[in-house]
């Protein structure tokens, strides 16, 4: 089975394909529905290629596979070749599986879009490009899906680009995340000037030979990478803006493919980085300060998918966190247990807004528990998970991240505490203005809207993923032998994943901290948000625009380039450049006009010309033999 | 006998100064033309008494070039003077000034 792993990213090609000639045929839904089955296929597909690297002895457990050399320059021999190991099969599963239920949503989400079957080209796209990113054997195959999500992102956020908002969000995701692809390119450059090759195994082979500084440099500017992909400080502006795109989009760019991206590739390089402690050190503060950040951004949004970006951009950091601390398990097992709740979170948001005429405000919502039941439940569950509570997926992923930082610095531990408490905090202030309190759809809407729970096609997707959030947790427990995850990715970190050395009776500590946190988050949101919907203390200016990040950016970089972009445009082009230009043909044209004068027509005129000239030329001569 | 070189020289410079002087007041395109090969045969004599006092037969061969390229011009210059006559009654080459720059 493992022979076929390169169908797992060619099946959603084919989609991509076939549904770009033949998708307005199939029209809507039956589009939809082929994308979904495509999808579910390739999970399928993963499923099996996973049984059998299960059935291998655990020290080859790694595949390699070799389509076509794709670049073959001297030297640089750059193969379109697979790997499949436990790292890449485990990102295969939740990303297809979690993909899969996100198509599924899509058919009744987008089921009155006139561009029904574009929506899935770029959607079956979007998932190739990001199996392909985390299955490649190479920087470079790695990078073409890098760049592929990137792109995918930007038609799909700006996927209703005849509302200005929603394309200049597809191009501000796009260009930010340009930055971080130029920090990618230049590790590139640097491993291949310095070991001579691409390939991962030849370069983690060849880690010895790296001097520290360049080792140190490498994994920076990879981070750099990562940082835009991933959205972390400072490159985080991007996601809470790509909220235009449809829920659908919001849900897989948040869960399952793109951001997580710069998490796989801090894991995936996990060999470099675990030699280099500066950058570890600098992944760590990052991540963390972005944690922070996005959490307390998030307690002031007042637009429900605003807040779960920021939600997102605060989990991303949790995970840099744990890489940072060298705990790339705990890293990988959040992103699998935050795709199930953040997708969740979001197809809930979607249903919510599907079922409210597109309101994504949250001051106009309220009270819709008793009319949207099925997304209400969900969408609870999926906040008790993201808060930690026991015994949601959350309190085991999150609680494993912050032992691990307490390792390797309490201060670190700290600020992760906190950061849990206000996720708990946040999302539940989410969900009581949503679910509860006073109906103030009601009085809002000039017209009268009437909530309605979402079709079965939706909220299917809502109860498996729920169901995930719930359980996903068991994939990793914090206890011996059942720590399943652990195990299974051990001889891939070996060395560089930090083993813990504490005792049982601290381990039940942490975790009863980290519940204690979560419920305390829950309560005081509840608190605070139930019978209120309003209170302007609890939600600062500075909080709302995320700590002045994006306006510090528009006003000391944006504004001054698009000054002197003008500036050159409008000034020193038409003035300077075009000037030149214009002089020198006015030049020509008046010594033209005047010069013209001399050809009078007159044949004794020229013949005058020539006899005097050649008496001077005579002359001359003859002064010169004089002398 | 034969006379020296300076008589030939000078009888070429006033054939030259005849022909200049021709050209630069006559009116008449066809004497214009004539001045114009009076000038060139008076170089030619020049080329030719040169080189039997320099004893140098590369000053009567290059007359044979000039020759060569005076005939050729002729053909030319005729040509051009047949058609001015047939579109204009007389041959003044300031009627001829409309080309002017």
């Amino acid at each position: 089975m493992l022979h076929y792993a390169y169908i797992i990213p060619l099946l959603p090609l084919a989609g991509a394909v076939l549904l770009a000639f033949f998708g307005k045929r199939l029209g809507n839904p039956l589009a939809g529905w082929f994308a979904t089955l495509l999808v579910a296929a390739s999970f399928v597909v993963g499923v099996f290629v996973f049984l059998d690297l299960l059935h291998r002895a655990s020290s080859n457990r790694s595949f390699d596979q070799t389509i076509v050399t794709w670049i073959p320059v001297g030297g640089l021999q750059i193969k379109a070749a697979l790997l499949v190991d436990q790292l890449s099969i485990t990102m295969v599963l939740f990303v297809t599986a979690v993909s899969a239920l996100i198509h599924l949503y899509s058919i009744g989400y987008m089921h009155r879009d006139p561009q029904f079957s574009k929506f899935f080209v770029y959607l079956n796209l979007f998932v190739f490009s990001m199996l392909i990113l985390v299955m490649a054997d190479n920087f470079v195959l790695t990078f073409l899906g890098w760049e592929g999500v990137g792109a995918c992102s930007y038609w799909l956020v700006a996927f209703w680009f005849d509302r200005d908002s929603a394309a200049s969000a597809g191009k501000k995701a796009f260009i930010v995340n340009r930055i971080g692809d130029f920090g990618f390119l230049i590790a590139m450059f640097l491993i291949f000037s310095t070991v001579g090759t691409l390939s991962y195994s030849g370069v983690f082979g060849a880690v010895g030979s790296i001097g520290p500084t360049t080792l140190t440099a490498i994994t920076l500017l990879l981070f750099l990478g990562a940082v835009g992909k991933s959205a972390q400080i400072p490159l985080f502006i991007w996601l809470p803006d790509a909220m235009e795109g449809p829920t659908p989009v919001s849900a897989l760019i948040h869960a399952a493919t793109m951001v997580t991206a710069g998490v796989y590739l801090m894991a995936r390089v996990s060999p470099l980085l675990s030699h280099t402690a500066s950058s570890l050190n600098v992944v760590a503060i990052v991540g963390l300060a972005t944690a922070f950040l996005a959490a307390t951004s998030a307690c002031a949004q007042g637009d429900i998918k605003r807040g779960l970006a920021y939600s997102t951009i605060s989990q991303l950091g949790y995970m840099f966190l744990a890489v940072g601390t060298g705990a790339y398990v705990a890293a990988i097992f959040l992103m699998i247990t935050h795709a199930f709740y953040k997708a969740l979170l979001f197809l809930g948001a979607g249903s919510v807004m599907h079922g409210l005429h597109d309101e994504q405000d949250m001051s106009r919502m309220g009270g819709l528990r008793k009319f949207m039941p099925v997304t209400a439940g969900t969408f609870i569950v999926a906040w008790l998970a993201i808060a930690g509570v026991p015994p949601f997926s959350g309190f085991f992923s999150k609680g494993d991240v912050l032992m691990n930082a307490y390792a390797r610095s309490p201060a670190l531990y700290a600020f992760g505490l906190l950061t849990a408490l206000l996720t708990a905090y946040y999302l539940g202030r989410i969900v009581f203005l949503t679910f509860y309190g006073p109906e103030r759809w009601r009085t809002s809407g000039p017209e009268e809207v009437l909530p309605h729970e979402s079709p079965a096609v939706m909220l299917v997707p809502l109860v498996i993923l729920a169901i995930g959030s719930l359980a996903a947790g068991v994939i990793d427990l914090p206890y011996a032998n059942l720590d399943y995850l652990a195990r299974w990715l051990d001889p891939l970190f070996g060395s560089a994943e930090r083993v813990l050395t504490f005792s049982t009776g601290a381990k039940d500590a942490f975790e009863v901290a980290d519940g204690v946190v979560a419920v305390t988050g829950a309560l005081l949101a509840g608190g605070l948000w139930l019978r209120r919907w309003q209170r302007p203390r609890l939600t600062p200016v500075f909080f709302q625009r995320a700590w002045w990040v994006d306006w510090a950016y528009d006003t000391f970089i944006a504004r001054p380039s698009t000054a002197l972009a003008n500036f050159s445009a409008y000034v020193f082009d038409n003035e300077v450049i075009d000037g030149v230009v214009n002089g020198t043909a006015t030049l020509v044209r008046d010594s033209g006009t005047r010069l013209r004068r001399l050809q009078t027509g007159y044949v004794r005129n020229y013949a005058l010309a020539i006899a005097t000239g050649a008496a001077l030329v005579l002359a001359y001569v003859a002064s010169r033999v004089g002398s | 006998m034969s006379l020296g070189g300076p008589y030939y020289l000078t009888l070429a410079a006033v054939l030259f100064t005849i022909g200049g002087v021709g050209l630069l007041l006559r009116r008449n395109v066809l004497v214009m033309f004539m001045c114009v090969e009076l000038m060139l045969n008076a170089v030619n004599l020049t080329l030719v008494t040169f080189s039997r006092m320099l004893n140098d037969i590369g000053g009567q061969s290059l007359v044979f070039f000039v020759l060569v390229v005076a005939a050729a011009e002729v053909v030319v210059g005729l040509g051009i003077i047949v058609a001015i006559f047939r579109r204009r009654k007389g041959a003044t080459a300031d009627d001829l000034h409309i080309l002017k720059g």
